[in-house]
């Protein structure tokens, strides 16, 4: 149904100055599940819906630690994710090595996009088939990028990738300019509301299908933080506390997290 | 274009019985769909400035910037794909850097400008490749005094006194050549570029946007560097006076 | 394998592209080697060179002198040679040995600089990251058998930390409120610690100056290889300046009294 002359190759450009196979990449992107992030004047954070491919299996790993200071969260191929994010942590060593300093975040995601530029450029390969949401603080604070298989990338107040990510952006447009004063527990409650909105109907968030990553200092609930608030990821018992501080939407009633209604995109499940 | 679908326009490396390249010509059709960048060389220096199109509220303003350094005294900025945009800053800059180390003494525009060129020209000779999607605006001073060259999607490069690429080229050419470059300062030149990128984005309305400009010039040391933040707002100021003045 | 003919056959570099995803112009090569390189010599010995440089600490940042002499071996061959340069804005750097390979270090970090200051990113290289990289250089020549032949000091001041420190041609480093390189870390170091240590945070500008002239006058008097005509470097908040070449005030009575010297009296 997709099908056109011109989609076939990375190589060709449509007559509109199109590139069809760039565009299906961020299609994959989209058939991931997915991952929020935001950022206050103190912290950067992530938040992921991870997906299993039934009871016996474990949750998919949608975070990953690049350095003390970076952590990405990805949707789309995994595969494509580990590789990229390999390259990262090559990069972060280097710099590490060579300057004995932190590698400036911006400078890492443009490492990532302008290795993804290629990819849409030359016969014989395909365009990166994942996105990431890339947090980090360097001397100029904390930060939040979106980096694109299209070899883009932005920085951002708040960014929501991945399947129904829309909802998400919904929800962090309409309250971003609040983000900036908040505290850890509140950012992480407006990303815990703004990642509800991409669940399936009757889905809901657990402390086993959720992961929340942070950069910046500890927070009411954690302990053992290093005092630089270098990155950790969070996941089971410990976000209890922060699935529990989350409002039920307007117009429902009784458990928290009633599933909002579906938005259109039927979301690609794995296996189920 | 009639010969679409004719099968001789998915390479850059096949002509049509006309002999046109048609993906080089589609190519340019992704410039002309990006956000208007305008390049002025004037008496003592040279300012581009860029209709940098917002795709969201949640983007960090004036934290993503479309005009890149390619060395001290040498800047510039792509219209149609940003990642390609990149790539070309990346390459300019090793250029640049190859020349210092050759030559021991920075590059004039010109050679840069050519070797770009060359550059991108190779890009719509294979099929295993596809032409760059951008036209870039290179500017500097040099040892020759102020430059600014564009480099097309073909490889072709011109020289100008003021240029404009991307979707509102045609107006702010016409704006462009209203100006007596040659006599004018760059800090003039500042203001003029706001009003045209301003005036020009009149026709895109639709769109957010947020004005970027570098220059290099008497005032900046030898440097191409961002537009210092209250010239800037001045010069906004300024502009969208102007354009309120043209409803009156 | 991959999908490069050209390099099938030949061992993958893992170290490197492990899952050959890099772009075909910047795929690492694995072709043969230069076929003459068992033939190719190393650097054995400096040619023509630079002696002393000295650095303290002082109240506000950090003093940095060297003489304008670049010796071709006890010839005084060049007597304007600058041999401390600015790196960046917040650093200075200043070199004994090999005045080619010191020349070869400053456009290794003026590529550097200007790869900082067009990415326009708000970060910038301070000079323990310039200290870092330098050593990292250093040390990976010499693990070459091909060293830089220098002994530099780096020495810097950025958001109100003061930096300085010591490489030499075989990588080593090291740090201190006082620092001497060449002949001056036999003659002047003592001196210096004897008038620093302790002091870092309380001299003045005027005082360090003066320091670093009485070991400059002692090292003329004392090394064959320096010169009287001197620069200071001074690096502070407001940024790095240099200083233009000073004479040094020397007397040269007491030689009379010299045997072999001065009038014989016997």
């Amino acid at each position: 149904m997709f099908r056109n002359t011109y989609d076939s190759d990375n190589t060709v450009f449509s007559p509109q100055g199109r590139l069809h196979q760039v565009e299906y990449a961020l299609e994959a992107v989209k058939q991931g599940s997915a991952a929020v992030g935001l950022r206050s004047k103190t912290h950067s954070i992530l938040l992921a819906l991870k997906r299993s491919t039934g009871e016996l299996a474990s949750y998919q790993q949608k975070m990953f630690r690049i350095d003390d200071h970076v952590g990405i969260a990805i949707a789309g191929l995994t595969s494509d994710a580990r590789v990229l994010s390999n390259f990262m942590r090559q990069q972060a060593m280097s710099e590490r090595m060579v300057f004995n300093r932190p590698v400036p975040v911006n400078r890492l995601v443009s490492a990532i996009a302008d290795k993804a530029q290629w990819n849409t450029q030359e016969y014989g390969r395909r365009p990166y088939g994942v996105g990431f949401l890339v947090i980090g603080q360097d001397q100029l604070g904390p930060h939040l990028y979106e980096f694109s298989p299209s070899g883009n990338s932005y920085e951002y107040y708040a960014m929501s990738i991945g399947a129904r990510s829309q909802s998400a952006k919904t929800y962090l447009e309409k309250h971003y300019e609040t983000f900036m004063d908040c505290n850890l527990e509140d950012l992480i409650r407006h990303g815990l509301h703004a990642l509800r909105e991409t669940l399936q109907q009757d889905k809901e968030l657990t402390i086993n299908n959720t992961s929340i990553g942070i950069v910046g200092p500890a927070g009411a609930h954690e302990t053992n933080v290093p005092s630089d608030g270098s990155f950790r990821i969070l996941e089971g018992e410990v976000i209890e506390p922060y699935l529990k501080t989350m409002i039920a939407k307007e117009g429902e009633t009784g458990t928290a997290a009633q599933p909002p209604p579906a938005t259109g995109d039927e979301d690609v499940q794995m296996a189920e | 274009m009639t010969s679409i679908g004719t099968g001789y326009d998915l390479s850059a490396s096949t002509y049509s019985p006309d002999g046109r390249i048609f993906q080089v010509e589609y190519a340019n059709k992704a410039v002309e769909n990006s956000g208007t960048i305008i390049g002025l060389r004037v008496k003592d220096g040279v300012v581009i400035a860029v209709e940098n199109l917002v795709h969201s509220k949640l983007l960090v303003p004036g934290a993503n910037r479309r005009i890149q350094t390619v060395d001290r005294h040498m800047g510039l900025a792509s219209a149609g794909f940003l990642a390609d945009g990149r790539h070309i800053a990346n390459r300019a800059r090793e250029e640049a850097g190859n020349h210092r180390d050759t030559y021991r003494s920075p590059p004039t525009l010109k050679t840069i400008a050519g070797r770009l060129g060359l550059y991108i020209q190779a890009y719509t000779l294979y099929s295993s490749v596809r032409p760059f999607g951008i036209s870039t605006v290179v500017g500097a001073v040099d040892k020759d005094g102020p430059a600014l060259y564009v480099i097309e999607p073909s490889g072709v490069f011109y020289g100008y006194h003021g240029a404009a690429v991307g979707k509102g080229r045609q107006l702010a050419k016409t704006e462009l050549e209203k100006l007596n470059l040659a006599e004018m300062s760059t800090r003039e030149a500042v203001t003029e570029a706001a009003r045209i990128v301003y005036a020009v984005h009149e026709d895109n309305k639709e769109k957010e946007f947020e004005l970027e400009m570098s220059w290099i010039g008497d005032e900046t040391k030898g440097l191409f560097i961002p537009v210092p933040k209250d010239l800037k707002e001045e010069a906004e100021r300024k502009a969208k006076e102007a354009i309120e003045g043209d409803f009156e | 394998m991959d999908h490069f003919p050209g390099n099938w056959g030949r061992l993958r570099n893992d170290d490197y592209d492990a899952y050959g995803t890099f772009p075909i112009p910047h795929r690492p090569s694995n072709a043969p080697k230069d076929t003459f390189s068992e033939g190719v010599q190393r650097t054995q010995q400096p040619i023509v060179t630079g002696t002393s440089v000295l650095a303290i600490k002082f109240k506000d940042g950090i003093l940095m002198a060297a003489d304008n002499l670049a010796s071709y071996g006890s010839l005084a061959r060049f007597k304007d040679v600058q041999r401390l340069r600015p790196v960046g804005d917040y650093t200075v750097i200043g070199a004994g040995g090999d005045m080619s390979d010191f020349q070869y270090i400053q456009s290794l970090l003026d590529d550097l600089v200007v790869e900082e200051f067009t990415s326009q990113d708000g970060h910038n290289l301070g000079p323990k990251e310039i200290h870092e990289y330098l050593s990292q250089v250093m040390y990976g020549r010499r693990t070459k058998i091909n060293p830089l032949w220098n002994s530099i000091l780096v020495g810097g001041l950025k958001d109100g930390q003061r930096f300085l420190a010591y490489v030499d041609l075989l990588g080593t480093t090291y740090s201190a409120d006082t620092l001497a390189t060449g002949y001056g870390a036999y003659i002047a170091q003592p001196l210096l610690r004897r008038a620093v240590e302790g002091r870092a945070d309380t001299l003045t500008e005027e005082e360090a100056a003066k320091i670093l002239e009485d070991c400059m006058r002692v090292l003329f008097y004392r090394d064959a290889r320096s010169l009287n005509k001197y620069q200071i470097a001074t690096i502070t908040a407001s940024g790095v300046s240099i200083s233009d070449s000073k004479a040094l005030e020397t007397s040269w009575e007491f030689a009379e009294g010299i045997r072999g010297y001065g009038a014989q009296t016997q």
